[in-house]
């Protein structure tokens, strides 16, 4: 499960381009303050590397962990 | 919204000063992550930390976290700092700086504190060039690049700062991009863990005045640039100078623990005190 | 310990003042001729459990007392004017931090490096606005090894009390003096004071318009972010509001303007009737009142008054002090600096300066003939 904040988030891109994965995908359209924010649009592929919210420069993503049961 | 789909990094931050004044993409916010994430890994409760920091982008850092911070003067930290930590040597004291902060303004104030081998961590973020007044040049600018105090490109040879401070005596000493998050988390765990001056460079993307005036396009194109350009230590140390030109060199420059100030200050006051007390914690809220 | 009698230098008398008043931190930095303050608290801290360090610089060493309060203790540093001069930077942000510190200032002959083992009193314009921006400071200034000692204990107490910078201002002839003191086995020490409030309550910045707050220290848990730009009663930076900075200011200028009468130490002597009065501060009011004394000697209405508090500047004792006198001599050690202030106090009264720069302190003579002399400068 990956939360973003779009209030946070200010459409860098770097978890679109950084995710091994390719589980983001940059938004074709500008939200309301004007910049693309990312969409976590292939979420299966995700392996919780968690490499996107570390190097999300606004602390808005999360990758939750599975639980362990 | 749910607590449980914040940022895990979330909880240590002012969440009511955010979003942060960092550009879109800045490396500083990578930064915050990777030493929330060190800070975890090296066991460190944030309520044992202090900040100092001093003046530039970098230097805002401890404004946004939630934890007693001193946002100094320009070039100064690391003098408020060795106060703080002297003063009360439980405290973990931590600086943020950067490249005009720590190399250009306060030079002296760094290398005397690596000197000193005093137990504080310094993180200083070099994007080689003065952001927050718009894009002047620095004493980490790579000769030849362009900035616009430097609009013929620079005359003047950059400082190695992690050479320097290995040079200067610090006890630990690494330097990551922006680009290696994990091994840059490691290196700040490595640098909290040590009893000494630790000093960690860390080299990080300033798209909006170093990218700008050098035409390296945006952040994502920066850090895949500092990626690429990237040589670890151990490889650059059997390469020759030529072989060198233009890359970076990353990875642990010095990791030597040695005698470290404020312990060797207890030491004395050990000795020295008459009421066979070795600190004077908290005295100032006693009365006479 | 008991009251002890000694024989010793001004500067070591500063030094045994900050250990009796609760000092144990110094940053310093060598500078002739406040090096002895230096010396002996180096010797004397770490017997009482305190730490000293000599920085690479001036301010570097002040912003090591900073970072000292903070983590709570009380701290200070001596220096000499151009050690002062690099010190403004961190006095600023001591100001506008609301940093409760002291600082010995042994002033030496200036501009620049000037004469490093001759005194002056030239100093004193930059102890109040030395640092860019409109705030107030409050100096001492001791004219005799006691009231170094004293004045330092004294600092400290003001210092606490207004969570500000405070100065003493000594000079070369005090501070290298030696004069028989006693040291009390007790002196009073205002103790900093930590706030009613728990953290998350505890506004750090917040006050009465001319007040201050109570001031826990970094590590009590009240995660305080202390910035030296404009910032709200959180310490939340918040640099482009105008009335917000506008607040902040006033208050950090209040609190010592609306306290100048409780501030203020100023001593009269003969004032009664006196139709001169001679005004002074510092070491010149030695032979200042001697040449007052010689003056009453010889039948003439002079009076004296000794400024122990320069800034705030006293002006409504001053008022009172030369009452109705006609003619006003200011002596001090530098071409007229406090003389302005005076000026501007008692208009309608000749208020004339009576300087000396050099390092040599005004002989009585000097000051008795300028008494006498109707009409100079």
């Amino acid at each position: 499960m990956i939360t973003l904040d779009k209030n946070l988030c200010k459409g860098c891109n770097i978890c679109t381009e950084f995710c091994h994965q390719h589980v983001y995908e940059e938004s074709l359209t500008l939200d309301k303050k004007g910049v693309y924010v990312p969409n976590p649009k292939n979420v299966e592929r995700c392996t919780k590397c968690q490499i996107c919210s570390l190097m999300c420069p606004d602390q808005a993503i999360e990758v939750e962990e599975d639980d362990e049961d | 919204m749910d607590e449980t789909k914040e940022n895990r990094f979330m909880k240590y931050l002012r969440r009511e000063r955010l979003p942060n004044i960092f550009c879109a993409g800045c490396g500083i916010g990578i930064v915050m992550n990777t030493f929330f994430n060190g800070m975890e890994m090296a066991e460190v409760p944030l309520e044992e930390v202090v900040m100092a920091s001093g003046i530039g982008c970098s230097s805002r850092i401890p404004g946004y976290v939630k934890c007693d911070s001193l946002h100094t003067t320009h070039g100064r930290p690391i003098s408020f700092a060795t106060g703080l930590k002297l003063a009360n040597p439980e405290m973990n004291v931590v600086v943020f700086t950067g490249d005009g902060d720590a190399a250009a303004i306060g030079g002296n104030h760094l290398i005397h504190s690596a000197r000193r081998n005093i137990d504080i961590t310094v993180i200083c973020i070099n994007n080689s060039i003065y952001g927050m007044t718009g894009g002047q040049i620095s004493p980490t600018s790579p000769q030849g690049s362009y900035a616009t105090t430097a609009p013929y490109g620079a005359l003047e040879n950059p400082f190695d700062l992690s050479r320097l401070v290995t040079a200067a005596g610090a006890s630990y000493v690494a330097r990551w991009t922006t680009a290696h998050p994990l091994q840059l988390s490691k290196a700040i765990k490595k640098g909290l863990n040590n009893k000494g001056f630790s000093f960690i460079e860390v080299i990080s993307q300033c798209h909006t005045y170093f990218g700008r005036k050098n035409r390296m396009g945006s952040p994502i194109d920066m850090l895949k640039w500092m990626k690429e350009e990237s040589v670890v230590k151990r490889k650059a140390d059997k390469m020759d100078e030529s072989e060198l030109e233009g890359k970076i060199i990353v990875g642990e420059f010095h990791n030597k623990p040695a005698p470290e100030l404020s312990q060797i200050n207890c030491k004395l006051l050990e000795d020295k005190c008459t009421a066979g007390k070795s600190s004077a914690f908290r005295s100032a809220y006693q009365g006479d | 310990m008991k009251t002890e009698n000694l024989f010793i230098q001004g500067n070591e008398a500063s030094a045994r003042g900050a250990i009796k008043a609760g000092c144990r931190f110094f940053g310093g930095y060598p500078i002739t001729p406040s090096t002895e303050v230096a010396e002996n608290i180096a010797i004397f801290l770490p017997k009482v459990g305190g730490t000293f360090i000599q920085m690479e610089d001036e301010i570097a060493a002040l912003g090591a007392v900073i970072g000292a309060v903070w983590s709570g203790v009380k701290a200070m540093t001596a220096t000499s004017g151009p050690g002062f001069s690099l010190m403004q930077e961190h006095i600023g942000y001591a100001a506008m931090t609301e940093t409760p510190l002291v600082i010995v200032d042994v002033q030496r002959g200036s501009p620049s490096t000037a004469q490093p083992t001759m005194a002056s009193q030239s100093d004193m314009m930059q102890a109040r606005w030395g640092s860019h921006g409109d705030y107030e400071i409050i100096a001492l200034a001791p004219s005799s090894v006691q009231e170094c000692f004293d004045f330092t204990v004294e600092a400290f107490n003001l210092a606490e009390k207004y969570r500000v910078p405070v100065m003493v201002m000594s000079d070369e002839i005090v501070g290298h003096m030696r004069e028989k003191i006693t040291i009390p086995e007790k002196v009073d020490v205002l103790a900093r004071q930590m706030p009613f409030e728990g953290p998350e309550e505890f506004l750090p910045f917040k006050a009465a318009p001319d007040g201050t707050s109570a001031m826990p220290a970094f590590g009590d848990g009240y995660k305080m972010h202390v910035t030296g730009l404009t910032h709200d009663e959180r310490g939340y930076p918040d640099a482009s509001n105008p009335e917000g900075h506008f607040q902040l200011v006033k208050r950090l200028c209040d609190k010592i303007r609306k306290h100048t009468d409780e501030i203020s130490r100023v001593k009269n002597y003969y004032t009664d009737d006196a139709e001169i009065v001679v005004l002074s501060y510092g070491i010149p009011t030695r032979p200042s009142l001697k040449a007052v004394s010689m003056a009453r000697d010889q039948g003439l209405k002079v009076g004296f008054i000794k400024l122990d508090t320069v800034w705030p500047f006293p002006e409504k004792t001053i008022l009172e002090g030369v009452g109705g006198a006609k003619r006003v001599v200011v002596v001090e050690m530098n071409l007229g600096q406090i003389f302005y202030e005076v000026q501007r106090v008692l208009s309608g009264v000749k208020v004339e300066l009576l300087p000396k720069i050099g390092g040599e302190i005004h002989l009585p003579e000097e000051i008795l003939q300028k008494i006498k002399l109707q009409g100079g400068l």
